[in-house]
């Protein structure tokens, strides 16, 4: 059949027109290849320049349609529709841009116009080409799976839950909360942590639409949006879960009476080899650490904890279990690491005793805290100084260049908590106070009034003299140096991408930003989503946030999750790769080069086949087939072949 | 001669500067003398005319120790802005008498002391070490300025070529040919001295076929290691090379030396080089040594105020040095001897000891010295 094109050519006001002259393109096109009709208008994605289309297309049957306009960026997808309704395929149309490509870049009018003519003739030859394409629909699993139970995590799998999809819920900890759970207080409302927290994490426990695993870490993902297979190691507990009550008989009979710093206390106090780590953990169990069980690591013990369980829970043949678990969405919610201040030896951490770090100081300040919510020094007596120290790995070329964006409001509500319960001197090392919240300079004034001092200026060092800390500073308000004389020092550490954070990133096929957190698609418009379809982010593992931006980011992540799997099916831009059965040797470089993992290889034919699912489009391995076997769509060898003559001519 | 304050704002990354004084904060001159960092670099990024900064006395109390450069959180370079201006004032000849005498010892003599060059190698004349250009060895052992010409230096030299005789070390000095290798001369300001003596000492090393450099001085092995851009010799500085013979079992550390020691990091060493562990294996290797770690250790060291031409500098400074204030830190702590592996914290706190009164109390020794005792060479 003989293919009939239209050509309309847009003024965009005369963000074309005045560079390029679009009469004397219409007459151009009259001498192209194929062309139908050709007319230029003011602004031809305006509701009459469409109609103009669509008279043309239903009175002259146009078959194919070249709009000479802006990027394909601003209105493809415009006139696509457009040619859809007509009951044209939309990929029967080509954008020739000549405005950010010609009219934006130059000025001489008569040169612009020749470099339109050749883009028009470079569009009209491609389109020539082109081939009607369908988009292909995939079935989508009604389930969510989200990796992290920190506040992130469980604010995404209520709101997800609550909307009647199935949650699998895995955190790598024997408990949920992650580090939420072991604040005392929180800016700036002083509200108790684990009050407003403990319902959340009851309400996880309680839901039937949640399927909690603790002690877990997802090993493997496969498949794709709507349809991820993926398997989840569940690590031994070595207890069973079914029978423990929570009692705590087992803590008190194990043999290692001294114990080993506890992890949920920041190391303020210390744990048994089997313990609950925390009076209101969820799930409340108890669980061995089989790095300090005497029996697991050193295969001698005389299992007092199996004597004492009454429940008979205590299992030592407990293996780790496999589980797969397909579903159609997943959200990554793994927070944060503490920046570790040993990297920073001049603040003399893990050298003096009473130089903690912020969350150190949370589980001090807690009222189910190593003292239970008192302030003390290692001897048990009460500081008469405290320092506050911010910006300890953070905006620090040395550590790390990004401000952790909490330390310093976590620093002055620690000040106020502090002064409250010590009436110390207390002592702010700031750079800048980043208080850029709701309520947060409102909160700043008030630790002011307390009577706070605050020392514009960085510490310097932290060196003992006379039995007391020394905090060398500048005072730079003052041009002064300074060495105040402290009991206590909290070094405000930063936050920092979790040490298997890169671990975690190839697991999902997920990217990360040169701060080490997990990239987003787009730093505005598109802040929860990854570049994996599918996997969204929610929390500190995409850089540092507060207890509200998180729930917000957590909240926005549930949505975007539930208006995918409420889809029902997804349909997949047709313009991927295919390989041609006949032309295919099996010589897999296309799969090597892939960067999506979309090609498999087929044993049984000994040829590659594209997942049609997986296929982003980018082309590598149409480029690299030494059989021209693998083919764009789209962007076939004729169709650009076709392009460039029409551009060189 | 003019200076263009822009060159020194790239040069020394003047612009990102965030003003939180973590430089001033941390200068071991901050209470001894009006220099501020902090203010120094703001002034400077914003000055039209060096001449008034640069006429500060207090340019010449910087020790460029390097505290300040190695905390700053930015990557601004303070160290290298202070020799930028010294080298602007040793351009216009401006520099104190007492520094510009030591510059052009260095020029004339090849150390700043002005000593004769003739008589570089005498403290060596009866130990039977071999002479680069008389004999060949593939290690050089560099010597240094003070090691070769002041008295009290010279023992640690000494000391170090029994040790290495003792242990089977093959090496050689450069004798009367050895000059300054510069370090001190580019924190003094005179930029073109240093890269003379850079590229002469170079030619010289590779003349002499050398494969591995030994050095006395952490500020030598600073200036060698890191300074002289065409070398491609390994250097070590000689605490590294002891601990290696002691781990390897080649040193004989016989007699119980019943001493209790403790250990000053000098900075050039120390928190710029981050040889931190050697020294330490070598003293409490050495048998009856009871080492006591000082509070301020290792990157938290207190400047002696030995570098940065501060040998050659008058004033500029009041008040205690930190060099008495060191030496009641240690004898505070109980310890009957502060050991360093410097030269110059050598001088500077036996001078501290004298000037303090605490000579009954407390004795200074380089660590060659005390391994020299325990191998009894010396």
């Amino acid at each position: 059949m003989k293919k009939q094109i239209g050509i309309y050519i847009c003024h965009c006001g005369t963000n074309i027109a005045a560079t390029v002259d679009c009469e004397e393109l219409v007459h151009f096109s009259g001498t192209l290849p194929g062309v139908k009709i050709a007319r230029d208008y003011r602004y031809l994605c305006s509701d009459p320049g469409q109609d103009l289309i669509k008279k043309d297309i239903q009175e002259l049957s146009l078959d194919r349609v070249v709009i000479a306009a802006c990027s394909p960026r601003m209105h493809e997808t415009t006139f696509r529709n457009l040619l859809s309704a007509e009951g044209i395929n939309p990929y029967l149309l080509n954008i020739a841009n000549i405005r950010e490509q010609c009219s934006w870049v130059h000025q001489d009018r008569a040169m612009a116009t020749e470099k339109a003519r050749h883009i028009l003739r470079a569009a009209v030859a491609r389109v020539l080409g082109h081939e009607a394409l369908t988009p292909r629909k995939f079935g989508i699993q009604p389930s969510v799976l989200i990796v992290g139970a920190g506040i992130a995590g469980i604010q995404a799998a209520l709101n997800i839950a609550s909307g009647g999809m199935k949650v699998t819920l895995v955190e790598k900890a024997p408990f949920i909360g992650g580090h939420m759970a072991q604040l005392d207080k929180t800016f700036p409302t002083l509200d108790c942590s684990s009050c407003i927290f403990t319902p959340k994490t009851v309400e996880v426990a309680r839901s039937r639409q949640i399927e909690l695993l603790v002690s877990s870490e997802v090993t493997e993902v496969m498949g794709f949006v709507g349809n991820f297979k993926t398997k989840i190691r569940k690590n031994p507990t070595y207890v069973d879960f079914i029978k423990c009550t929570g009692c705590g008989d087992c803590v008190d009979a194990c043999v290692l009476k001294k114990g080993v710093p506890s992890e949920f206390e920041e190391g303020m106090a210390r744990r048994r080899a089997i313990y609950i780590p925390f009076p209101q953990a969820v799930p409340l169990k108890a669980v061995v650490d089989k790095e300090s069980c005497l029996l697991l690591s050193k295969g001698k013990c005389k299992k007092t904890c199996v004597e004492a369980c009454k429940a008979g829970a205590i299992d030592f043949d407990q293996k780790e279990e496999v589980i797969e678990k397909e579903v159609g969405s997943i959200i990554i919610a793994t927070g944060y690491d503490p920046f570790d201040p040993h990297l920073l030896p001049q603040y003399g951490y893990g050298v003096y005793d009473n130089i903690i770090t912020g969350l150190q100081f949370e589980r001090l300040s807690s009222p189910s805290g190593p003292n239970r919510g008192e302030i003390l020094l290692g001897n048990g007596t009460v500081p008469k100084a405290i320092a506050f120290l911010h910006c300890i790995g953070s905006r620090d070329e040395n550590t790390n260049l990004h401000c952790s964006r909490i330390c310093c409001m976590a620093s002055m509500k620690q000040a106020h908590l502090a002064k409250e319960k010590t009436g110390a001197e207390i002592y702010e090392f700031y750079i800048d106070i980043n208080a850029f919240g709701k309520g947060y300079q409102e909160f700043y004034k008030r630790v002011r009034e307390e009577g706070i001092y605050f020392i514009r200026g960085k510490g310097s060092e932290i060196f003992k003299r006379d039995g007391r800390l020394v905090v060398a500073a500048e005072d730079t308000l003052l041009g002064t140096p300074v060495e105040i004389p402290v009991d206590m020092a909290v070094l405000g550490t930063g936050l920092t991408a979790r040490r298997d954070a890169e671990r975690v990133a190839q697991t999902f096929g997920i990217s990360r930003s040169a701060d080490g957190f997990f990239m987003e698609a787009h730093p505005k418009l598109r802040p929860v989503a990854t570049q994996v379809d599918g996997i969204f982010l929610a929390g500190c593992c995409q850089g540092p946030k507060d207890i509200p931006d998180t729930v917000a980011q957590a909240s926005a992540a549930a949505a975007e999750v539930m208006s995918l799997l409420t889809r029902g099916e997804i349909e997949v831009e047709p313009t991927i790769a295919t390989i041609d059965p006949e032309l295919c040797a099996g010589c897999k470089l296309c799969i090597e080069i892939c960067p999506h993992s979309a090609i498999e290889f087929l044993e049984m034919k000994g040829i590659s086949a594209v997942n049609e699912a997986l296929c982003k489009g980018c082309g590598a391995c149409t480029a690299i087939c030494p059989n021209k076997a693998a083919r764009q769509n789209h962007f076939t060898q004729s169709q650009v072949l076709a392009e460039v003559e029409g551009l060189v001519t | 001669m003019k200076i263009d304050p822009k060159t020194f704002v790239h040069d020394f990354q003047l612009n990102i500067c965030i003003q939180c004084g973590t430089c001033t904060g941390g200068c071991p001159v901050k209470f001894r003398s009006p220099l501020n960092m902090r203010r120094l670099v703001r002034e400077s990024y914003f000055t039209e005319n060096f001449s008034s900064i640069s006429k500060r006395p207090e340019l010449w109390a910087c020790t460029t120790c390097s505290t300040c450069s190695l905390r700053c959180p930015s990557g601004v370079k303070n160290v290298e802005l202070i020799m930028g201006i010294r080298n602007f004032l040793a351009n216009k000849g401006e520099v104190p008498s007492t520094i510009r005498d030591a510059l052009e010892n260095t020029l004339l003599q090849g150390n700043p002391w002005g000593r004769f060059r003739d008589r570089r190698a005498d403290w060596a004349k009866d130990l039977g070490v071999k002479i680069f250009g008389e004999e060949t060895s593939e290690t050089l052992f560099y010597v240094g300025c003070a090691p070769s010409y002041d008295p009290r230096v010279q023992s640690v030299s000494t000391a170090l070529v029994r040790i290495f005789q003792k242990a089977g070390v093959d090496f050689g000095i450069l004798g009367k040919k050895e000059s300054c290798c510069g370090n001190e001369i580019r924190r003094m300001g005179e930029q073109a001295l240093f890269k003379k003596l850079a590229k002469d000492n170079t030619a010289l090393f590779k003349k002499s076929g050398v494969k591995r450099i030994i050095t006395i001085s952490p500020h030598c092995y600073n200036a060698i290691k890191n300074e002289y851009s065409d070398l491609n010799i390994p250097v070590q500085h000689y605490t590294q090379v002891l601990a290696d013979l002691i781990e390897a079992g080649k040193l004989n550390l016989s007699k119980r030396l019943g001493i209790s020691a403790t250990f000053h990091d000098p900075c050039f060493l120390g928190k710029q080089n981050k040889v931190f562990d050697e020294p330490r294996k070598i003293l409490t290797s050495i048998p009856g040594c009871d080492y006591i770690e000082m509070e301020r250790s290792r990157e938290r060291s207190l400047c002696c105020e030995g570098g940065g031409g501060r040998m050659w500098a008058e004033g500029g400074t009041e008040g205690k040095r930190n060099g008495e204030i060191r030496i009641r830190e240690a004898v505070a702590l109980g310890a009957k001897t502060l050991a360093t592996a410097c030269p110059f914290c050598l001088l500077t706190f036996e001078d501290s000891v004298k000037t303090s009164g605490l000579s009954e109390q407390i004795v200074v020794k380089d660590i060659a010295e005390l391994v020299g005792e325990a191998m009894e060479v010396v």
